[in-house]
């Protein structure tokens, strides 16, 4: 064989069990939230009067069977939160203490290097920008997600007991903001999962498969950037 | 998903999977990594029995099988291992083929157990119109939660004007009470039965103020209510002893509508039996001529037209929880 394969370990076993469970978790959030959220379903889209877009038309609610069932989404909602809660939080010690953070956390020239990655991806640019373990785009959008993941547990937290925890509902500018920012930040999951998913494609099958084993395979032939 | 490495006899045998820092080759590591020890890409690694050969310094990646005695005591993990991919004798093409199709398989086996555990919870048995694993969780959500109920945690409060003209509606389950017969009935533990006139009620010092009401459907509105604390209520009537018991139990005078509240939240401060609502006497769609009002609960629990009070140590039944929904309710 010409070229000589090479095992090289990416992803910590921790991380990948933390990255799976959060993916059926954050599925069911967002469909009992759903289910939660018909039975007030008043975000528009609009400007003056006219309105651009309605939470959500009639035949979203029909296709994916979601009316008429509040009471079991928030039962759902508040089960599953517990787990989105805790594995999040373990994903956010794992990776203080065991120093990967310094792959995922961006740094001074992340945003610049971001629009770099950005137009290159858009083949805009030819000039790739530093790629590492994680790119600036990457790093940026890993962090970020962290980052509203604490939106939503605390903005969760403002409208499930907003008396109690009434600071918190005051710092999102009261009950009703809470709710909105709750459910923009819902719409930002789909908006990241659904770009995620594309440049897991786009980033081929060694790139995907490292999330399950854990190691790329590398040939002889110098490192690929990968997303 | 890999499994764990297998123990073996020498520590430096073990990949650490919680370590990335360790044995990654990537060139744009920190210099600052102290993890990266020398030991695990040293060009004498091949004296370790490593089973991941450190690819950084590796110049070949074929590990010396001589390095891994035959005779030395083969126990059985180490068989395992190897059969799973981790060997420092394996060619990198029998550790890739292997630990894939290790962790293909586990991580196959967790998807099944995580979807066989969907459908567990989706198709359990109901509870009070919920699946009883759920109904399970909402019942231990509230014995976490009750404990940040304060009576000092008090709902905001707002400028009388700026509640809603028109109040929302929402649900007429049990009105209609004729006001000329209707008496609040309050069962007391001896098993006496007081009949309270609305008379009685105005006699009573008066609370009133607006605030955000909050619905379970997700909506609120900021509205203006008047009547008698609850806590008034109980001291004048001599009722200490009643909420002793864990819970009140509130109905409309034909029984229609029916809530359960714990007794803490109903001794809040600002838990009144109003009779006024934006300053006027309480509408007949709002709960004519007394209802509850209790905003550190969502509406469910804020029944309209009380009939009947009683207090009990098991959880009186409940219109909404008996539907799926959450018992304590508490905001």
């Amino acid at each position: 064989m010409a070229r000589i394969k090479k095992l090289v370990p990416k992803h910590p076993l921790a991380i990948r069990w933390m990255h799976w469970i959060n993916f059926p978790v954050l599925f069911v959030m967002i469909w009992s939230g759903l289910l939660i959220y018909w039975a007030n379903d008043v975000y528009k889209i609009h400007l003056g009067h006219t309105v651009y877009f309605s939470f959500f038309p009639e035949s979203f609610y029909k296709g994916l069977n979601l009316s008429r069932r509040l009471a079991e989404g928030m039962a759902f909602h508040f089960l599953f939160m517990w787990i989105f809660l805790i594995n999040g939080l373990a994903y956010v010690l794992y990776t203080l203490f065991s120093g990967e953070w310094r792959y995922l956390f961006p740094n001074r020239r992340s945003f610049k290097e971001a629009g770099q990655v950005l137009l290159h991806d858009l083949h805009l640019s030819k000039k790739a920008p530093p790629q590492g373990k994680f790119n600036a785009a990457q790093k940026l959008a890993y962090t970020g997600i962290i980052v509203m993941g604490l939106g939503s547990v605390l903005t969760g937290l403002a409208i499930y007991k907003p008396i109690q925890f009434q600071w918190l509902t005051t710092i999102f500018g009261g009950y009703g903001n809470a709710r909105v920012l709750h459910f923009v930040l819902t719409l930002i999951y789909c908006l990241f999962f659904l770009v995620h998913v594309l440049q897991v494609i786009l980033a081929g099958w060694n790139n995907f498969q490292a999330m399950v084993t854990g190691f790329e395979v590398l040939s002889d032939t110098k490192n690929k950037t990968h997303d | 998903m890999t499994n764990p490495p297998p123990p073996n006899d020498s520590p430096l045998n073990q990949p650490d999977p919680q370590g990335p820092g360790q044995e990654h080759p990537s060139p744009e590591r920190p210099n600052s990594d102290h993890q990266a020890s020398p030991e695990s890409r040293g060009p004498d690694h091949h004296a370790n029995p490593d089973p991941q050969p450190a690819p950084a310094a590796s110049p070949d990646p074929q590990p010396a099988p001589a390095a891994n005695p035959k005779h030395a005591p083969a126990s059985l993990w180490r068989t395992l291992a190897k059969a799973a991919g981790h060997g420092d004798d394996l060619t990198p093409e029998q550790q890739i083929t292997r630990r894939t199709f290790v962790s293909f398989s586990a991580f196959a086996l967790l998807g099944a157990a995580a979807w066989k555990s969907w459908f567990w919870i989706k198709d359990a048995v109901q509870s009070d119109g919920v699946q009883t694993p759920l109904r399970k969780v909402l019942n231990g959500d509230d014995k976490i939660f009750k404990h940040t109920l304060s009576p000092n945690h008090l709902a905001k409060t707002w400028p009388r004007e700026q509640a809603a003209k028109n109040v929302r509606y929402n649900s007429g389950i049990g009105l209609g009470a004729d006001p000329a017969t209707w008496r609040l009935q309050v069962t007391r533990a001896n098993g006496e039965t007081l009949a309270i006139t609305m008379d009685d009620l105005k006699a009573l010092p008066k609370t009133d103020f607006a605030f955000e009401f909050k619905c379970i459907e997700g909506w609120s509105q900021v509205s203006w209510w008047g009547g008698v604390r609850f806590s008034d209520f109980i001291q004048h009537y001599n009722l200490a002893s009643e909420t002793q018991k864990a819970y009140v139990g509130l109905t409309t005078p034909d029984d229609h509508y029916y809530i359960g509240v714990d007794t803490p939240s109903m001794l809040h401060p600002q838990t009144i039996l109003a009779y006024e609502m934006s300053g006027q006497p309480l509408p007949t769609r709002h709960g004519a001529p007394l209802r509850l009002i209790i905003p550190i609960k969502y509406g469910v629990k804020n029944l309209k037209c009380i009939g009947k009070i009683f207090f009990s140590d098991d959880r009186p039944r409940d219109y909404w929880f008996e539907r799926g929904y959450d018992y304590y309710c508490g905001l």
